[in-house]
């Protein structure tokens, strides 16, 4: 399970998803994920190998990088992209359970050839009722994780801006020991890279749930204006028309006989007859 | 998610791209991204571990270092190469919302829409007209500002292309001026010139699609002005005889299912 994992997972979600969730899967994937995987962890690559201290103490170096480095931006950077990425499955789940209603529910009323079956696997959920608030309840959750491990990244490197050097007192150092980090002008330029991708995810999330509440209010409008405009699962209503369909073509095919003679009879109808479903 | 997986992604948008919006993609991926995966990022590899300085001052070697190279070559071609492909994504998602259009308008029974199956909508290809025109244009013009920002970023802070064999630095921790060794400086340089010569190539593949796009939207137009009555009335013929044979078969069909009902 590696980040193409991820994606593969993911990417079943988009469909589902609205314009602006789309934008915001790409942006994780291309500018945070792709950038992370091909570019920054080699920045990060040697970052205790070439972190140098100004002493021969043995343990120095180490206890140095530690205190300095709870946790390495690479690390952080990696959980914080898989947490936020997660809520999306509470979508995907929800959706699943919705199919497999909708299955349920073709199986009841008799139509569950293969055929059906496909289309509701392949149909695009629309994103109302509880699936809103599933929905509406990843994207709040998204813009949790991104806060705080925003946070935490302040909390842990306030600025954001790698230095060149830190100087360490911690035991075994002997008194202050000057320190070199590795590479901290290409660290600090990815830092804030990642940290304004970061910054255009939350204002794409933001986006999202206005967008989404808006579109409820519009709809609860609509439906207080208008109250006979269906309500029920999508397929429900397309069922029944589909039912509709299904009877006429019946009646059609049982006519096939007839019809053929009437074909034969009338040559002129021929050509037109071509057209006909029930031929 | 890695160079695999943008190839992907980008090769769909392949399909509506134009012949040369085709080779400039082919160049992307065989000229640039290959060559970076395969040999550029083997000569950069120990380009710190190798990095040596005539000094025994602890910290001096990762100042100096630092001070050269703010950001190394080879992760400044990646961040292009991400910068410059993903306008084209910008396309594929016009494509997508236009896919998504016919297949509404096919699944609502519109007479409008001449598709016999959704699977036809799904693979077949769009002409490049319309809004599609605009934003293909949109794309290939941000193409060509992020190439030809990096390529500014690359002159600015490497100064002309060439990778020297020896630095003088004297930042602190340093002691007065001391000598550095670049590892590898002729087989970056050469690189360095490939993939210059390359990202070249590619702009002027952008700029020729570009001129390419403009003069045929002007031709377009100029035989519109020159030719207003051209397909839409043909096309409404046709329409109109095929709602015909339709209104006699539904009236046929109607006859039989009456005359079985009596």
């Amino acid at each position: 399970m590696n980040w193409a994992g991820l994606y593969t997972v993911l990417s079943g979600v988009n469909r589902h998803s609205t314009a602006i969730g789309r934008i915001w899967l790409s942006v994780i994937f291309i500018f945070r994920i792709m950038v992370l995987v091909v570019a920054a962890e080699s920045v990060w690559g040697d970052e205790k190998s070439a972190f140098t201290c100004n002493t021969q103490q043995p343990g120095c170096n180490s206890v140095c990088y530690d205190h300095f480095f709870p946790i390495s931006h690479i690390r952080l950077w990696a959980l914080q992209l898989i947490l936020v990425t997660t809520p999306a499955l509470l979508v995907a789940m929800h959706v699943a359970y919705q199919q497999h209603q909708e299955k349920k529910l073709l199986v009841l009323t008799g139509h569950a050839d293969p055929k059906h079956m496909e289309e509701v696997k392949k149909h695009k959920m629309r994103i109302s009722g509880s699936l809103w608030w599933t929905y509406v309840c990843s994207v709040v959750f998204r813009l949790l994780f991104e806060a705080v491990f925003m946070y935490i990244f302040y909390m842990l490197y306030p600025g954001y801006q790698m230095v060149r050097l830190v100087k360490c007192e911690a035991y075994p150092c002997p008194n202050t020991v000057d320190c070199f980090i590795s590479r901290p002008t290409e660290k600090t330029i990815f830092t804030v890279f990642m940290l304004v991708t970061s910054s255009i995810c939350i204002v794409l999330n933001m986006a999202e749930l206005v967008y989404l509440v808006v579109r409820a209010c519009a709809r609860r409008g609509e439906h207080n204006s208008n109250p006979q405009s269906g309500k029920g699962s999508f397929y429900g209503h397309k069922l029944s028309s589909e039912y509709k369909q299904n009877e006429i073509n019946q009646l059609l095919t049982e006519q096939d006989g007839s019809l053929k003679d009437m074909l034969r009879r009338n040559p002129g109808l021929q050509e037109k007859g071509d057209r006909c479903s029930a031929c | 998610m890695d160079w695999g997986a943008l190839h992907t992604i980008l090769g769909g948008v392949n399909k509506h791209s134009t012949s040369i919006g085709k080779i400039w993609l082919t160049v992307l991926f065989i000229f640039r991204i290959m060559i970076l995966v395969v040999a550029a990022e083997r000569v950069w590899g120990d380009e710190q571990d190798d990095f040596i300085c005539n000094t025994l001052q602890p910290g001096c070697k990762n100042v100096c270092y630092d001070h050269f190279f703010p950001i190394s070559h080879i992760r400044l071609w990646a961040l292009q190469l991400i910068f410059v492909s993903t306008p084209a994504l910008l396309v594929a998602m016009h494509v997508a919302y236009r896919r998504h259009e016919k297949k509404r308008q096919f699944r609502k029974g519109d007479q409008k829409c001449e598709y016999k199956d959704i699977e036809e909508i799904r693979k077949q290809r769009f002409h490049i007209e319309g809004t599609l025109w605009w934003t293909y244009t949109s794309s290939i013009f941000f193409r060509l500002v992020f190439e030809a920002v990096f390529m500014y970023a690359f002159y600015f802070m490497y100064d002309g292309f060439r990778m020297p064999r020896l630095m003088k630095c004297n930042a602190w921790p340093c002691p007065n001026t001391v000598d550095c060794f670049v590892s590898r400086p002729t087989e970056k340089t050469v690189f360095t010139i490939f993939m210059i010569a390359v990202s070249s190539i590619c702009i002027l593949l952008n700029v020729a699609e570009l001129c390419y796009l403009l003069t045929k939207f002007f031709l377009k137009r100029s035989k519109k002005a020159g030719n207003p009555k051209h397909h839409p009335n043909h096309e409404n013929k046709e329409e109109t005889k095929q709602n015909e044979m339709n209104e006699l078969i539904s009236d046929s069909c109607q006859n039989t299912v009456i005359g079985f009902s009596s």
